[in-house]
């Protein structure tokens, strides 16, 4: 009798415990993928997601995989933007350093015409990439906010940093920096 | 575990409240179900020992009783309901206009009492982890709370004897004493047989029972409530619930979201169709609303898919997959998505023509070029000498400190400056064009450019579903539906008769519906000389 009640016991707490164990991981589930689920795929650490664009008035494509063993900052922009009208001489300003050193920028304009594009670039003279990304399918790869947004990734390909709104020279020379090869 | 000897020979768990055997009050034990002092026994789960309210060790099993409580799963789905509610108080963040600061606009709409409800997180209620678990609470709440009442319950009922203690007899609601040397028995089981009762004997004493699975209805609805909230879980999983928006632009191409880059959408056309104010049977509703009554919003698609290596931005190769009309709840199918006619907007310039004339003249003509809002080219030669260069376009301009800026690629609002080279000359006459304003830049222009003509399209907003929960839901919901029936519209009645040296005694319970056991029993005593028992409750009021 003695044993036959400990046993049940034990096969008791065995059961609750299961029960509780499975039901506790169904909430977690539900709650995490809730919450976290819009971040899942961007997010310091991950591997950044290949693409493959156009550069601004040539017909060579770039693809992000074939990038690798560089550094790579992508910077979100329109000419709409306010924010980014600031940002876009530091960017050129610092290009030719980290070119140098292995560091590519890929400037990810979202505009539907060239014409803006073109009149953008000659009105501040910009001279690094810029890629086209007319229907938005990168951006939303990227899960793009507001722009500016700027994702920097390492020579590895994994993201590094992500910054929302515009960047300040001496900032974006510090993140330049972070994912410049040894 | 500490056990409990009956009188009648049967050995009770600890908790017990009726022997399982004979239901006598197992003493020590009658305030678990508040029997002290009353005249009637609670039947409830027929006195069984409910194990939530008796083991209480381990971490484990204080959780568990936490949750097996009834008090506790009613208070979690009242706090659910208060919060709910509070959560319709003032929108939700995803009704507000897309383009405002919620951490502003409560305050500015609602004034301190908008400010304390977004700062306490109210405007995302429903997606809230604490609503979240709120929720789960509940679940798992009646997941306990269900598993640890049935199976008491089905075992004592599978378990019941008709010999029963004279204390539970008399403590019955329903209950009646006949002396009479000559009852008839045989008569009475005959009776009840008719009424479809089962009926169980022992040593002369008689149960007799009918109904009993309409005891087990709570737990068959709680099952389905809780497929319907794994079902409701499972949206959670984007291999089986998509729940997308896309825009798409008359005569554009876009990538479908939510099919991971596969599948594409082409605009041919968006159809607005109104009722027609001529007709006589709409007239009065027409004019009461002041407006155009819609009645067909209409998109003609067709749905590409990709067939080379999904690499997103990179060129795709596109196959017709097939070419459909989306309306009002009649979306467009394929494979295993929906596309559903959801919104629109109308009107967006797609062309414009210029012509150029005289400033002073607007009736002479030097020539017309059109431009494509989709892609403006850098410069217009119109063939006769006259060569118009757009030194600048802004889709949606705005003054912004005197100097246009645009605020969005999309030509809501479009505005250009044009370089106009007569011919011959290289030094260009500037103008800004835009709707409603013509700049002479500097005010010695010759020439003037005149818009003559312009084109627009509409946009298309179509909301992007694959829903393979809805089988499940519907599952839950129809177990649910089941339960309720099974509880509802059955009773589970007993019937014990207890012979007496000088006459029978007979007690009835029933879950629901007093007065139809009674019924029942008046029936069954129909030419058997046993008195009908009475309603001990209602004589006591």
């Amino acid at each position: 009798m003695k044993e036959s009640t400990l046993k049940k016991k034990q096969k008791r707490l065995i059961f609750r415990s299961a029960m509780l164990l499975v039901m506790a991981g169904l909430v977690v589930f539900a709650v995490v993928s809730s919450l976290g689920g819009e971040d899942a795929v961007i997010a310091k650490g991950e591997k950044a997601p290949n693409f493959q664009l156009k550069k601004f008035g040539t017909d060579e494509t770039v693809d992000l995989r074939d990038l690798e063993g560089k550094g790579v900052m992508l910077n979100f922009w329109a000419t709409y933007c306010e924010p980014c009208k600031d940002e876009m001489p530091y960017m050129e300003e610092l290009y030719d350093k980290y070119e140098n050193q292995g560091v590519e920028i890929l400037a990810i304009n979202l505009d539907s015409t060239d014409i803006v594009v073109e009149r953008f670039l000659q009105e501040y003279g910009l001279t690094f990439p810029i890629l086209r990304d007319e229907s938005g399918q990168v951006m939303d790869l990227y899960q793009i906010g507001p722009i500016p947004t700027s994702i920097f990734i390492n020579p590895e390909g994994e993201i590094v940093e992500q910054v929302r709104g515009a960047l300040t020279l001496s900032k974006l020379d510090g993140y330049l920096q972070q994912i410049t090869p040894e | 575990m500490r056990q409990i000897n009956c009188e009648c020979g049967h050995v009770n768990p600890e908790g017990t409240v009726l022997c399982e055997s004979c239901g006598k009050p197992v003493e020590g034990n009658q305030h678990i179900d508040g029997n002290e002092g009353e005249q009637l026994l609670n039947m409830r789960y027929d006195g069984t020992a409910r194990r939530s309210q008796t083991y209480n060790r381990t971490v484990v099993d204080k959780v568990w009783n936490f949750f097996s409580s009834v008090k506790v799963g009613v208070w979690l789905i009242v706090t659910t309901v208060i919060a709910s509610a509070v959560g319709t108080i003032f929108p939700q963040e995803m009704y507000i206009p897309p383009n405002v600061d919620p951490a502003t606009h409560y305050q500015d709409q609602f004034g301190l009492l908008g400010q304390i409800y977004y700062q306490l997180g109210f405007h995302n209620l429903f997606t809230s982890w604490w609503y979240m678990i709120l929720l789960a609470m509940i679940g798992i709440s009646i997941i306990i709370a269900s598993i640890d009442r049935f199976f008491p319950l089905y075992k004592i009922l599978k378990k019941q004897k008709p010999k029963r203690h004279e204390t539970f007899m008399k403590k019955q609601r329903v209950f009646g004493r006949t002396e009479s040397e000559d009852v008839d028995i045989e008569r009475f089981k005959q009776n009840l047989k008719k009424q479809r009762f089962k009926i169980f004997e022992q040593d002369g004493h008689l149960l007799a029972e009918k109904n009993r699975f309409a005891r087990w209805g709570p737990y068959v609805n709680h099952i389905g409530l809780i497929v319907f909230l794994i079902g409701a879980l499972l949206r959670f999983v984007p291999a089986l619930y998509i729940d997308e928006f896309v825009w798409v632009r008359e005569g554009e191409t876009a990538v479908i979201s939510g099919t991971e880059g596969k599948y594409y959408i082409e605009n041919k056309d968006f159809i607005l169709e109104t009722y027609d104010e001529n007709d006589e049977r709409f007239q009065d509703a027409i004019q009461n609303q002041g407006a155009p009554i819609p009645k067909n919003f209409q998109t003609d698609a067709v749905i590409y898919e990709r067939v080379d290596d999904i690499v997103p931005g990179k060129e795709p190769e596109l196959e017709v997959l097939k070419e459909a009309s989306a309306k009002m709840n009649q979306p467009i199918k394929f494979e295993e998505f929906a596309l559903y006619q959801a919104s629109y907007q109308l009107n967006e310039f797609s062309e414009m023509t210029f012509k150029i004339h005289d400033k002073e003249d607007e009736d002479t003509n030097y020539g017309e070029f059109t431009v494509d809002l989709t892609d403006p080219k850098t410069e217009y030669e119109l063939g006769n000498g006259y060569n118009v260069v757009i030194e600048n376009y802004y889709p949606e301009y705005e003054m912004n400190d005197g100097r246009p800026v645009s605020v969005s690629k999309f030509p809501k609002n479009p505005a250009f400056v044009f370089n106009l080279y007569p011919p011959g000359e290289s030094e260009p006459e500037t103008s800004f064009l835009g709707i409603g304003a013509n700049i002479d830049a500097s005010g010695d222009n010759q020439y003037k450019l005149g818009l003559v003509n312009f084109d627009v399209r509409d946009v298309t907003g179509l909301t992007v579903k694959k829903d393979y929960t809805l089988p499940i839901i519907a599952l839950g919901g129809a177990i649910f539906m089941i339960g309720v029936i099974q509880g509802m519209y059955w009773n589970h009645r007993r019937i014990w008769l207890q012979p007496k040296e000088n006459g029978v005694w007979i007690a009835g319970h029933t879950n629901k519906n007093w007065f139809a056991l009674r019924r029942d029993i008046g029936k069954a005593v129909e030419g058997t000389r046993i008195e009908e028992p009475v309603d001990q409750f209602e004589m006591k009021s």
